[in-house]
């Protein structure tokens, strides 16, 4: 009947952030020149953020459940740090020199503790009921606490396999020809692709099947949803067990783009991932978000954070305050929507 | 109606029913705990400090003294949890901008002055000014903007710390006063600690508040059921926010010793995880972290269980990093262990086994 | 026998406090449509949350078609799965979701969605039942009453043996009901069991042909529909002969207007956020007068209005004679007005808090939050109210939740006492409470006003309105269309003002 209402929240909050990415990007094209008019730059900004999207869209799973996760900065650290000292294990006993360990049993570590994570995490707040929010709180603090017992110091990993892993890419057509008329070929790390993939099968899942509508579902309203035959608490428990194991796959692309272990590493993922989330369209009451919304919220945080340090705030504290300023705005523009949309649903009825 | 006859056997089952219990017998495991592997634990020495005072020296006054600080944010955020039904988790943030803004204004703009450019309870009100417009924000948008606690204090936990580092300009001020020292160390002539008598100061006016003002009936009533107290007349935002407002008090007061403690400040590690631990206190009191009904006293009593649990656990040689760990697994023993769902299985699994039927 | 799909036998579950079941048995036989009825409170609802998995039962076994060993319906899927489908009174879909979706999800196999199949048989089911909604167009955006018959479309096209309808015809127009009437005709040609919950006596004249009755939690009996007379069954219902009931009025003395008189509350063009059309109204001291209507007709919102608890957008207020400015609760109570609201659980009772608490709130608030009563002062008011309005209680400590709902409805009732006011509202006060208590207060009510007070009264129940009202406003799609005062006031008259003059209404 009213064809004009049939927008739902999940496009309209969608659009936003694409309009707003876009009109960021051309904004520092336009004001900033030089470095945002190079393909490269574009490439940096994935290359530097491909863990966060990662991270961003486990949470982006869990926040449509209604729920959140705050443990995955922390994971990423011990995701870190595990793998550093299986790879470089003479850091522990320098004196033995042992052999150095095979990057695909330092992949499985990986995936494993966003496995355990994910289990724990989601039985303990899927069917004991307890709150997400401290679950998560503690497992980010036993995450962090357990990364400095397992080494305290950073350090660099030293492994031949491991490092030829971290080398970006080359790809060819992709590149630039630069002043002199060489061909300057793009430079795209693997976890690139990865996190791409990720994206697309995201969408493809909270598109396309079953479960993904049933997240929805959840999220949207919790006593309907169990109504109308939906296993509530498995799909909880799935949205956290998803969220573990990108927190997993995430803490290994962190790892392969930095390539060392520190207990500080990815300190304050989570809130970017959050924030990330949040800023492309994924509501904290649960039932609303998308993922490619996601991608563009992490890639939105990513242009501000280099318009901020380009235009010469470069202090660190400048992205700290950015960060959570562009996030309070987006968060009150998603509560004065919500708040509008309520009332003109009440004048039609 | 017939409290008066019930007092004497009473007393004994009321305290168990009481949610009092649940920290007071978390504080005798640690007590016995410590009484089994080192007793020394208790020892209390008179000893004289760098300044030639006499000072009170042992692992119980390190707990009352070290527990000042939490005890009195485990106050605002009993109340901030009550009416809110969430947490806030940016306290520690705020105290490194509090903590920042009290040095700015004793040190002026130059960061190593020869002497203080501006009375120390100057510098305090300016704290305590920062700290409630911190309080007034977070309220704004949990109780206005109806976001989640949690979540709208997010936005502070991160930006909190750059914006202390910004007020200062980075760098690090140092104090020249001694007397500044005074308010986390020992006040000369006074054996015990002047951050239990702020401590107690907190504490007392409190109690005095809930006593003579109907704070305490307001924010469980607004907790527990916005919608009926706003039917009886009351404002459920405006009493949502005042409990941030008062955490930011609390949160200014905490600022203050943690800086005298030092009498400088480091913006990353100043006051780092003190909201887990100070969340940590309020569950641990037996309140309900969904908000609603509150016992100041058990969240209290909470937070020195919890400074307790700390000292212990740094007397073993465990490093300050890896704290954290230990303490996430206590919190979630003691979560997983007050879900319903779990109590109602014990309490099915226990039934079981005395054989009795009834209901409790 | 061997035409049963559905037996329960010995059904009891307990809330904290109240025995919500008590030993129910119920029975539905192949192709018939069944009544459950009761009023507010006697257990319906809980019966059918019980048989479709939402809450674990306390005692009692299920039986489904003619299995002799009993089964457990662990949640709604399992229902589902059993071939239970249910309609809700609250509607059970996800408003952000759409059409479609809420159609079909929960109940197909396999772990793709075909988003283009999918839409398209939800285009044809909505298409046959003439429902005006799209398949991809969002849940929230369709009116109630659309979202309603969606639900209705997604129970009837599953592959049911027993279809449950519970109160489904409150939010649809005559149109609709009779096109969920048709349906259900069909369907019991079909062999399908239907439980129809309802409170329109006449929808359950029309198409059930059983009636079973429950109250306060007991099963009063199960009857032919023919040999039930409405009479009768209202009767049953209550639990009293109605003649007993009629002679309340009649022992206090009936309001007579004084010549002259300023009304206590006047009220001029008022319209709130509540899509109420602007209304005017008065009430004098001692009168006890009443809005009533269908549910949903405006009453609450009416008198919420009054009291400032949703946002006035127009009209004026006096009170004694006095201009005054009511926009927030606070106000009205600071002008001597009380209002016990209609939702005792979501707007009225503080759950956690006990008894004491919940009774001295409202008058505390009034104090001012500087001047705290104290705790004597405190258990002073609670006890005397407690002995006054006859609460039954442990202690003054307790907390309110655990009291039943007749009790609970007591303490807030002693609550907006306890600030003597001199207008009170009271929004549906006998709802879901025991008979007994429910008497109480209408006896209540008319000693109050004898003394002098005003009081509003709304209630579902028209006879019960009857007996306290000299004065009855009456409302239809939130319009004032009449007011009934002296011989017009019986439920003939009532009736016909609510249906109006036109037709399709």
């Amino acid at each position: 009947m009213k064809t004009k209402r049939s927008i739902s929240d999940t496009t309209i909050l969608l659009t936003i952030t694409i309009v707003v990415f876009f009109a960021m990007y051309i904004g520092a094209m336009l004001f900033q020149g030089k470095g945002f008019l190079k393909l490269q730059t574009f490439f940096n900004i994935l290359n530097a953020n491909a863990a966060l999207i990662l991270m961003a869209c486990g949470l982006t799973l869990v926040m449509i459940i209604g729920s959140i996760d705050i443990s995955v900065g922390g994971v990423a650290a011990l995701v870190s740090m595990c793998c550093a000292v299986y790879l470089d294990r003479n850091v522990l006993n320098p004196e033995q020199n042992l052999t150095p360990g095979s990057v695909f049993v330092s992949m499985l570590i990986a995936l494993g503790i966003g496995l355990a994570y994910g289990l724990i995490q989601g039985y303990l707040i899927a069917y004991l009921d307890i709150q997400p929010f401290i679950v998560s709180l503690a497992g980010m603090f036993f995450a962090r606490g357990m990364t400095t017992i397992v080494h305290t110091n950073p350090f660099n990993v030293e492994n031949k396999a491991f490092n030829e892993l971290k080398e970006p890419i080359r790809i060819a057509f992709l590149g630039t020809v630069n002043k002199k008329g060489n061909l300057v070929p793009a430079k795209i790390e693997v976890g690139v692709f990865v996190a791409l993939l990720a994206v697309l099968v995201l969408f493809f899942v909270l598109r396309y099947t079953k479960l993904g509508r049933a997240f929805y579902a959840v999220g949207g309203n919790r006593t309907s949803a169990l109504m109308l035959g939906i296993n509530v608490k498995r799909t909880k428990f799935f949205a956290h067990l998803m969220c573990g194991i990108l927190a997993g796959l995430g803490g290994y692309v962190y790892f392969l783009h930095v390539g060392s272990g520190a207990a500080s590493h990815a300190s304050g993922a989570e809130m970017n991932a959050i924030a990330s989330s949040i800023i492309g369209g994924t509501m904290l009451t649960g039932g609303v978000g998308n993922i490619i919304g996601t991608l563009f919220g992490v890639l939105s945080l990513a242009t501000i954070q280099s318009i901020v340090s380009s235009a010469g705030f470069d202090q660190a504290w400048w992205t700290g305050i950015t960060v959570a300023g562009m996030l309070c705005l987006f968060l009150v523009v998603q509560s004065v929507v919500i708040a509008r949309k309520k009332k003109s649903l009440k004048k039609q009825a | 109606m017939n409290n008066n006859s019930k007092s004497g056997s009473g007393v004994l089952s009321r305290l168990l029913r009481s949610q009092i219990v649940i920290p007071l017998a978390a504080l005798l495991l640690l007590i016995i705990f410590n009484l089994i592997f080192d007793p020394s634990f208790f020892v209390i020495t008179p000893k004289t400090n760098s300044a030639g005072n006499p000072v009170l020296s042992g692992y119980l006054i390190t707990i009352l003294d070290y527990g000042s600080e939490l005890a009195i944010l485990a106050i605002g955020m009993t109340l901030v949890t009550a009416a809110s039904g969430g947490q806030d988790i940016s306290v520690g943030a705020t105290i490194a901008i509090c903590g920042s803004a009290l040095l700015r204004v004793l040190c002026g703009a130059n960061s190593r002055p020869d002497q203080l450019q501006a009375p120390i309870i100057v510098g305090f009100l300016v704290a305590c000014i920062v700290g409630m417009i911190c309080g007034a924000f977070n309220g704004v948008l949990v109780a206005y903007f109806k976001i989640q606690p949690m979540v709208a204090t997010l936005i502070l936990f991160t930006a909190g710390r750059s914006i202390a580092a910004w007020i200062n300009n980075n760098e690090l001020p140092i104090v020249p006063d001694p007397k500044y020292a005074y308010f986390g160390g020992f006040i000369p002539g006074i054996p015990v600690p002047a951050p239990v008598f702020i401590a107690a100061i907190c504490i007392i006016v409190i109690f005095l508040v809930l006593k003579f003002t109907t704070l305490g009936l307001y924010t469980q009533a607004v907790g527990i059921n916005p919608s009926s107290s706003r039917l009886n007349g009351l404002n459920p935002e405006l009493v949502k926010f005042i409990s941030f407002v008062i955490l930011g008090l609390c949160v200014a007061v905490a600022a203050l010793i943690k800086t005298s403690r030092l009498s400088t400040i480091n913006y990353s590690v100043i006051a780092k995880d003190i909201e887990m631990d100070a969340i940590l206190a309020v569950a641990l009191g037996g309140n309900p972290l969904g908000g609603g009904k509150f016992n100041m006293w058990a969240s209290i009593i909470g937070a020195y269980v919890i400074q307790f649990l700390t000292t212990t656990l740094y007397k073993f040689k465990v490093s300050s990093d890896a704290l954290s760990a230990y303490k996430a697994v206590v919190v979630i023993v003691l979560v997983v262990f007050s879900a319903p769902t779990v109590r109602e299985w014990i309490g099915s699994k226990f039934k079981k086994l005395t054989g009795k039927k009834g209901v409790a | 026998m061997g035409n049963e799909v559905l037996k329960m036998r010995g059904i009891d579950k307990v809330f904290p406090g109240v025995r919500a079941l008590q030993n129910v048995d119920f029975t539905l036989c192949k192709g018939e449509i069944h009544a459950l009825m009761g009023e507010n409170g006697a257990g319906k609802s809980t019966l059918i949350k019980v048989l479709t998995g939402v809450y674990p039962k306390d005692g009692g076994d299920i039986f489904l078609g003619e299995n002799l060993e009993p089964v457990t319906i662990k949640s709604p899927q399992d229902a589902q799965n059993q071939g239970i489908s249910t309609v809700y009174q609250e509607i059970t879909l996800c408003p952000n979701l759409s059409v479609a979706e809420n159609m079909f999800i929960g109940r197909q196999k396999g772990s793709i969605q075909n988003w283009k199949k999918m839409n398209e048989a939800a285009g044809a089911i909505l298409n046959e039942l003439t429902i005006p909604a799209k398949p991809t167009q969002q849940l929230a955006s369709c009116s109630i009453a659309v979202q309603q018959m969606v639900a209705i479309a997604r129970a009837v096209d599953m592959d049911c043996k027993v279809l449950i309808l519970d109160e489904p015809t409150s939010s649809l127009d005559e149109q609709e009901v009779e096109k969920l009437f048709k349906l259900m005709r069909d369907l019991k040609a079909k062999g399908v069991g239907i439980i129809f919950v309802t409170h329109f006596l006449d929808q359950v004249y029309e198409v059930c042909d059983k009636i079973t009755v429950l109250r306060d939690g007991q099963l009063v009996g199960e009857y032919e529909i023919k040999d039930l007379p409405r009479v009768q069954l209202v009767s049953k219902m209550l639990g009293k002969e109605l003649d007993d009931m009629s002679d309340i009025k009649s022992e206090n003395a009936t309001y007579e207007k004084k010549e002259g008189e300023t009304p206590v509350f006047t009220a001029k063009n008022l319209s709130s956020t509540e899509a109420v059309h602007p209304f005017d109204f008065h009430i004098n001291k001692g009168e006890v007068n009443g809005f009533t209507g269908l549910l949903g007709s405006g009453r609450s919102e009416c008198v919420r209005a009054i009291f400032g608890a949703d946002r006035n957008l127009s009209g004026e207020k006096t009170k004694d004679g006095k201009q005054v400015k009511i926009s927030k609760p606070i106000d009205a109570m600071k002008k001597g007005i009380a209002y016990l609201p209609e939702d005792r659980k979501v707007d009225g009772i503080v759950g956690d808090l006990s008894v004491r608490d919940n009774i001295v709130l409202a008058y505390q608030v009034l104090k001012g939050a500087l001047h705290p009563f104290s705790k004597a002062e405190a258990y002073k008011f609670a006890d005397e109210y407690i002995k006054l309005l006859d609460i039954k209680t442990a202690s003054a400590d307790t907390p309110i939740k655990s009291l039943s709902g007749g009790n609970q409805q007591k303490v807030i009732l002693a609550r907006w006492l306890l600030t003597h006011p001199d207008y009170l509202i009271l929004d549906e006060p006998t709802r879901g409470i025991d008979v007994g208590t429910k008497v109480d207060i209408q006896k209540l009510v008319l000693k109050l006003a004898s003394e002098g007070m005003a009081v509003t009264f709304i209630s579902s129940e028209t006879d019960e309105m009857l007996r306290t009202c000299s004065r009855l406003i009456v409302m239809r799609d939130r319009h004032v269309v009449g007011e009934l005062t002296g011989d017009d006031l019986n439920q003939n008259k009532i009736m016909s003002t609510i249906a109006g003059g036109e037709k399709n209404e």
